[in-house]
């Protein structure tokens, strides 16, 4: 199997965009493109990461319009939808696709347009991917962070106030991120006092609606130094895929995400290292609630702790283990299926050195795209060259 | 609407276990043999929230609670739970009594219009109410053709 590099990464500015999807696939791709000193001729492969353009633009057909607008035909062209782990799910088939010996230069693109839907418009459009004893009901994602934040709260006796304290990090992480939806802190007490949205979550516990794009190219490593110096790429060491129930209620426990748990054991065997080798990690906060589930299932803290090194600053961006340095789905934007792609974007800046005042002493990063409420997740482990 | 026009139906496999929905093949692989009414089953609260921004064609706000059922001593399979909406006691005009079937359209959020109002908790025994209708299906992005639209809601019990 081939070792995969990343030799070229970019994404644009996320929040309210004027582009639509396609212009925004065209942003990204050609920057990284640029990054990785290639042409749309020199791809085999180009993937497009995108969850609902038809249902959000009436646009179907995205990855065969960006191949044609980037010159990249007649590269093998697929469209990844694996809700908002489409990121993840795409950066697993670009990885899949050169570790076969099928590509020897893949491209992966990820984007969502949202912003032009109302907020219950484009909840429902992401509701949709519930079970229908569950749509029925007219249960959202916020909701499913609602109820498992309660019970988190409850099983492991966590305060109310741990939760804001995700935000209030993630939202100075995002300062310094000239990319991301908001820029600006806030504090525990307004995170407390924003309207509540799922009780006992309240506003500042949920990731913006956001239009973004994010790529990445890829090629076989031992071809990487062919386009790019050996500190501008880094390397793939490991990557899994996992899934757990459809239905959220039917788990054994409601606290736990096993496809998080699953995908991470299988990137861990791969890359060979453990949970405690990893120095950077971007994760799904799509919800506050989300960082702790997957700080635990991910092996960094045991199971009802993850509360407890938010509390202590072990994640903040000077802690022994940095999370979501990028400002996170929750200060970044989550353009669904940009996220995956943009999480991975995060480290690899992180461990080449190029996140700027963002910058982390990073050898080994991680990323943790999840769908759904955990229904689907990839988890990549990326490393620098050497 | 007699008692047992709508059934709470789950599916029982070869290996014992239960699931609610019912699927075609069990948790652990094994085929599916029966279905059970879990209407015949004491219910708890595990966990609830309140959804306040709700999609198109769902009551504002929304109450959901996920409980699990007892399906007693002899079962030893995985937990039984169902997630459903939470019936807002609202003084009289409520959205349906237990196994009968309630008007259809109602809105309860005129009734609970802030999330102030606590009207389960955890632990609390439920007993299902049916309801014909529990969002307007021509309101929300999923064709209405392509699934149910009634179910239960839960009822705290004293």
């Amino acid at each position: 199997m081939e070792r995969v590099a990343i030799i070229g990464a970019s994404m644009t500015q996320f929040g309210q965009r004027d582009a639509w999807l396609r212009e925004l696939l065209v942003e990204a791709g050609e920057a990284a493109l640029a990054d990785a000193n290639v042409t749309g001729a020199d791809l085999d492969h180009l993937y497009v990461s995108n969850m609902a353009s038809g249902e959000f633009e009436g646009q179907t057909g995205v990855v065969n319009a960006l191949a044609h607008d980037l010159a990249a035909t007649p590269a093998y062209t697929a469209r990844v939808d694996q809700t908002s782990a489409s990121g993840g799910a795409g950066v697993y088939a670009a990885w899949q696709s050169v570790a076969s010996g099928a590509s020897e230069c893949t491209l992966l693109v990820g984007g969502e347009k949202m912003t032009h839907r109302s907020t219950a418009e484009a909840t429902d459009v992401i509701a949709s991917l519930t079970h229908p004893v569950e749509y029925k009901h007219g249960v959202t994602l916020p909701s499913f962070a609602g109820l498992t934040a309660r019970h988190y709260l409850e099983t492991y006796d966590a305060p109310r106030e741990s939760l804001g304290k995700v935000a209030v990090k993630n939202h100075a992480n995002g300062v310094d991120n000239p990319h991301a939806q908001f820029r600006k802190t806030v504090d525990l007490e307004t995170v407390l006092e924003s309207p509540i949205v799922a009780d006992p979550l309240r506003l500042y516990d949920f990731c913006p609606i956001t239009d973004g794009s994010a790529a990445l190219v890829c090629c076989p490593a031992s071809v990487a130094e062919e386009y790019v110096d050996d500190d501008e790429y880094v390397v793939i060491s490991g990557i899994g895929g996992a899934t757990d129930t459809h239905v959220v209620h039917e788990r054994a426990d409601l606290t736990t995400m096993g496809g998080v748990r699953d995908s991470a054991e299988i990137a861990y065997e791969m890359a060979d290292i453990g949970p405690d080798d990893v120095d950077v990690a971007e994760l799904h906060d799509m919800f506050t609630i989300l960082e702790f589930l997957q700080s635990e299932d991910l092996g960094f803290f045991e199971k009802g702790a993850g509360w407890r090194a938010v509390e202590n600053g072990v994640t903040d961006r000077d802690g022994d283990l940095p999370i979501n340095t990028s400002g996170g789905l929750k200060s970044k934007g989550h353009p669904l299926g940009a996220s995956g792609v943009a999480q991975v974007y995060e480290v690899v800046n992180q461990v080449r050195g190029t996140a700027g005042p963002r910058q982390v002493d990073a050898d080994v990063g991680l990323a943790c795209n999840v769908g759904g409420f955990g229904n689907c997740v990839t988890t990549t482990i990326v490393e620098g060259a050497q | 609407m007699s008692d047992n026009a709508h059934t709470f139906e789950a599916a029982v496999y070869a290996d014992g276990s239960v699931t609610y929905p019912p699927h075609p093949v069990g948790p652990n692989g094994v085929e599916r043999t029966d279905t059970l009414d879990l209407r015949e089953y004491e219910a708890r609260v595990v966990t609830w929230t309140t959804s306040t921004a709700t999609p198109p064609g769902v009551r504002q706000p929304n109450t959901l609670a996920i409980v699990e059922f007892d399906l007693g001593v002899s079962y030893d399979g995985p937990p039984v739970r169902a997630l459903g909406q939470v019936v807002v006691d609202d003084g009289g005009t409520d959205e349906g009594t237990p196994n009968d079937e309630a008007a259809d359209g109602e809105d309860a959020s005129e009734d609970h219009p802030g999330t102030d109002t606590q009207v389960v908790a955890i632990g609390d025994r439920v007993e299902p109410v049916y309801v014909s209708e529990l969002r307007d299906p021509e309101a929300g992005i999923r064709e209405p053709a392509s699934q149910s639209w009634d179910g239960f809601r839960f009822r705290p019990v004293e």
